[in-house]
């Protein structure tokens, strides 16, 4: 029986996102809802079909991009609180890990939940660093919680992407990265390194780096390889979706040599197996320390872990007698409680 | 070891054998002795430490860090080496810099099992992510980076010009970290002699018969007899069995070892008697019965009874023949033979045919009699190792074909990387028609043209019906007429059969899948020899 306050009855954690029952409101919901708040524009956080939509003005903008305008709601600037019923607010704060991503603080008579969505705690020339925020429930994600995750610094991976450049005049890097956030990372460090030369982009990558450039992050010169004759390519960095790598597409450079810029990339089997030649570990989510750090910085009463390997961080926090739940097993343990 | 460590990662991400062959050459250049004979020698599974086994690394970690977080991370990596080098935990105080590669082989060498797993920790403590994994890949002796010990000799000897017989020759008097063979190599020192040692000599290999014209008077016939190439090496009294690929079998042959008291090097064919290939000796599948054992019983040896059907002599005594032509050895090779022990010991005769005509029908009967094909070998021709061009010639009987259907595809590596390029296919347990369902029966990853790969890549991709990590399942509509050597029993497949040397022949779009092959069809291939499981029985 665990020791602690009781779970707020104004919160559920559902299979399709977390629900505010008494309003009616759902935070990244997978299926359409009346209202939503959405912590930032990763498909699986950002579904289309939405009656009202409340999210940054970016979050609000990729969503529009990429499955046309949300047909109610509005722009919530970083550390705007919003009234959403039930003597509920909300507050956007930023997660650090796209453009427009945010942690959703929501209160409610003293009560502090903080949603982080996904986050990091590295900087990131694209977006505002996350901002740690005490509060009595934190709902955290888990992508990378394993102890073998340890992001490397970024620097040092882009020195090796630039090195590798560098000795293979001949041949194209391509480097594979997510099409939302991650593409323009890697460009914007690229530019923090001194790179000023024209990158290429796959067609899938052309809207969102100028969606990024319209909220004022600047990515230097860019140029769509569809129009480039392939020749012209050699010694040239092109990113592109993961996914095209081993495509027909690709195969059409000139000698390229694959990349991927993934947290993944840690495991060597991992990127072997997808045909990885430069493995760049490249990620927007906290690794191991960072997660398990940011508990303790914020020392909730109570962690609930979300999509990940909620295994590792749940066996951690017991160690350490840190109330922690797993978000899919919420049901069923109140069930056993009450039994 | 940062050096090691990096050649280890750089070969781990490079796919074409032309890379790999570069880092490999340019590591064995500019590392100094000894510690690049200890790297050549972990590359080749040249080195052992017998205090250190993958159990010791377990138990280490589990000292080190919280053995669940370790299992849920050794499940999510599927390699312990790497899951420990990734979460070994940083020393609290200062250590010494990171160990060469002779340093932690001393280290390692001198661990016994008491002080294992102190000697590793105190390495491990003292290395980076990279440095830890090829510590750890070193101490256990498994790579497993897609090096193999031929490819790390042939770097070898691109490193250095010299050739890659004279190394394959070398290597097997030489133990690590190779100090004489690198003194030769970049011409510090004489080439070393190895006459009184009993080592392993390159083979003599053939090129499959294209359409070469052969005139018989510069070329002897014999038949290709189907067991495995061996050579056999006696210096000192005590003989050794060596096979293609200079791999130490004598432990699995010891009645073969035995027999021989002939000192000298000569060249043959391992096989299993049996009334199989035209009478003479049983099939393949009875000799591999035989084959990767470290010891083997007096019950396997009478059900099993080797023996080694003798094609050439390479030495003689002490007196090497190899420069002399194929008509001399074949001589001195019939002068020795009846001196050795007949139980274990024949000569492969000579075919006689008048003309490549008559050669050309006795070959026309070869699958009839079960007999693979025909080995041309050039009168005049000195023994050359490796694949000489017009010297020996293998010249198959006419293969098997099958029609079958695609059922799965995947990637081929390197150059092949970004197409599907290993086909799966099957055949049916009965008709379509009346309920039968498609069983796998081989794969194939060659035969085809560029053209026809381009075209069967694009067929995987518009027909994908189904992924499993790598594998993408097809539908199943296309036909492909598969070539083979021979079908053979086994239980290891679903159809109860295995082709040998399985390769596409054509690509057969004019054909319905439901009228592709029964596994029936294929079953009935089966040579009469190689149904039963034993050759005694044969």
């Amino acid at each position: 029986m665990p020791i602690g306050p009781e779970t707020p009855r104004w919160i559920k954690a559902e299979r399709e996102g977390l629900h505010l029952p008494t309003i009616g409101w759902w935070i990244d919901p997978s299926r359409a809802v009346t209202n939503a708040l959405v912590t930032h524009g990763h498909a699986d956080h950002a579904r289309g079909g939405h009656g009202e939509v409340w999210a940054t003005a970016a979050t609000r903008d990729i969503i529009d991009l990429r499955y046309g305008t949300p047909a109610g709601g509005g722009d919530v600037a970083y550390g705007e609180c919003i009234e959403i019923g039930d003597s509920i607010t909300a507050t956007f704060l930023p997660a650090g890990h796209v453009l427009g991503s945010a942690q959703i603080l929501l209160e409610r008579q003293g009560e502090r939940i903080i949603v982080t969505g996904d986050y990091k705690r590295r900087a990131d020339p694209t977006c505002p660093p996350f901002v740690p925020t005490p509060c009595d429930i934190l709902i955290t994600e888990a992508t990378f919680a394993l102890p073998i995750f340890t992001h490397p610094p970024i620097e040092r991976e882009i020195a090796r992407l630039l090195a590798a450049r560098e000795a293979n005049p001949e041949r194209t890097v391509l480097v594979g990265a997510y099409a939302l956030g991650k593409a323009q990372r890697v460009i914007a460090e690229l530019r923090r390194a001194g790179y000023a030369e024209t990158i290429w982009l796959h067609g899938a990558m052309t809207a969102m780096c100028a969606l990024y450039e319209r909220h004022g992050v600047t990515l230097g010169p860019l140029a769509p390889v569809s129009e480039t004759p392939r020749g012209e390519l050699k010694g040239q960095i092109v990113i592109c979706p993961p996914s095209a790598l081993n495509s027909v597409w690709a195969r059409k450079m000139p000698d390229q040599i694959n990349a991927v810029a993934s947290g993944w990339m840690r495991v060597r089997q991992r990127a072997v197996q997808s045909n990885v030649e430069l493995p760049l570990i490249i990620s927007d989510h906290c690794d191991w320390n960072e997660l398990t750090a940011t508990i303790l910085e914020v020392a909730p009463q109570e962690t609930w872990i979300t999509h990940g390997r909620e295994d590792a961080l749940l066996h951690w926090c017991a160690m350490r007698q840190i109330r922690a739940r797993a978000l899919e097993l919420v049901g069923r343990e109140d069930e056993d409680e009450a039994a | 070891m940062d050096r090691f460590a990096r050649l280890l990662t750089d070969l781990i991400y490079t796919r074409a054998r032309n890379g790999k062959l570069a880092l490999l050459a340019d590591y064995l250049r500019t590392v100094p002795d000894p510690d690049r004979g200890w790297a050549l020698a972990a590359l080749t599974g040249g080195i052992d430490f017998p205090a250190i086994k993958a159990g010791t690394v377990r138990a280490l970690i589990q000292e080190r860090v919280d053995p669940v977080l370790f299992a849920l991370s050794r499940d999510f990596v599927g390699d312990t080496a790497e899951t420990v080098s990734l979460m070994w935990p940083a020393p609290p105080g200062p250590v010494r810099g990171a160990p060469g590669v002779s340093e932690a082989v001393a280290l390692l060498a001198s661990a016994s099992r008491g002080t294992a797993k102190a000697v590793l920790a105190g390495l491990l403590d003292r290395l980076d992510e990279d440095g830890r994994f090829a510590l750890l890949k070193l101490a256990t002796g498994a790579l497993r980076i897609g090096v193999s010990a031929r490819l790390a000799k042939t770097a070898f000897a691109q490193a250095f010009g010299v050739a890659l017989d004279e190394v394959e020759e070398l290597w097997h008097a030489m133990r690590p970290p190779y100090a004489e063979l690198f003194a030769w190599a970049t011409g510090a020192a004489a080439k070393p002699d190895i006459s009184a040692v009993p080592v392993f000599r390159p083979f003599m290999l053939a090129n499959p018969l294209e359409d070469e014209a052969i005139d018989l008077r510069d070329y002897a016939a014999e038949w290709k007899w189907d067991g495995i190439r061996i050579q056999i090496v006696s210096v000192g009294g005590a003989a050794r069995l060596f096979s293609r690929g200079g791999e130490d079998i004598t432990a699995s042959f010891p009645e073969i070892a035995e027999a021989f008291d002939h000192e000298g090097v000569l060249d043959g064919e391992l096989l299993v008697r049996g009334t199989h290939q035209g009478g003479e000796a049983a099939s393949f599948n009875a000799l591999q019965q035989r084959l990767g054992r470290k010891s083997v019983s007096g019950r396997l040896q009478a059900d099993y009874p080797a023996f080694v059907r003798l094609y050439d002599v390479l030495l003689d005594g002490g007196e090497d023949l190899r420069r002399l032509p194929w008509t001399e050895r074949r001589a001195r090779l019939e002068a020795l033979a009846p001196r050795l022990d007949r139980s274990a010991f024949d000569i492969s005769a000579l075919i006689e045919a008048e003309t490549f005509e008559a050669l050309a029908e006795l070959r026309a009967q070869a699958r009839e009699s079960d007999i693979e094909g025909v080995m041309l070998k050039r009168r005049d021709s000195a023994y050359e190792p490796g694949r000489k061009a017009g010297l020996w010639f293998k010249w198959k009987r006419e293969p098997l074909t099958a029609d079958c259907v695609l059922m799965y595809a995947q990637r081929g590596s390197g150059k092949r990387s970004s197409l599907y390029s290993d086909y799966t296919f099957g055949c049916w347990t009965a008709p379509e028609a009346k309920g039968g369902v498609l069983l796998p029966v081989g794969k194939a990853y060659s035969g085809f043209s560029d053209e026809e790969l381009k075209w069967l890549d694009s067929f995987v991709r518009k027909q994908t019906t189904g992924r499993f990590g790598p594998v993408r399942e097809v539908d199943k509509t296309l036909v492909l007429e598969v070539a083979f050597d021979a079908v053979n029993p086994s239980t290891r497949h679903k159809s109860g059969i295995a082709m040998r040397f399985p390769r596409i022949s054509r690509i057969r779009r004019d054909k319905p899948a439901s009228e592709a092959d029964l596994i029936d069809t294929l079953r009935r291939m089966i040579a009469a020899g190689a149904k039963a499981g034993s050759a005694s029985k044969t």
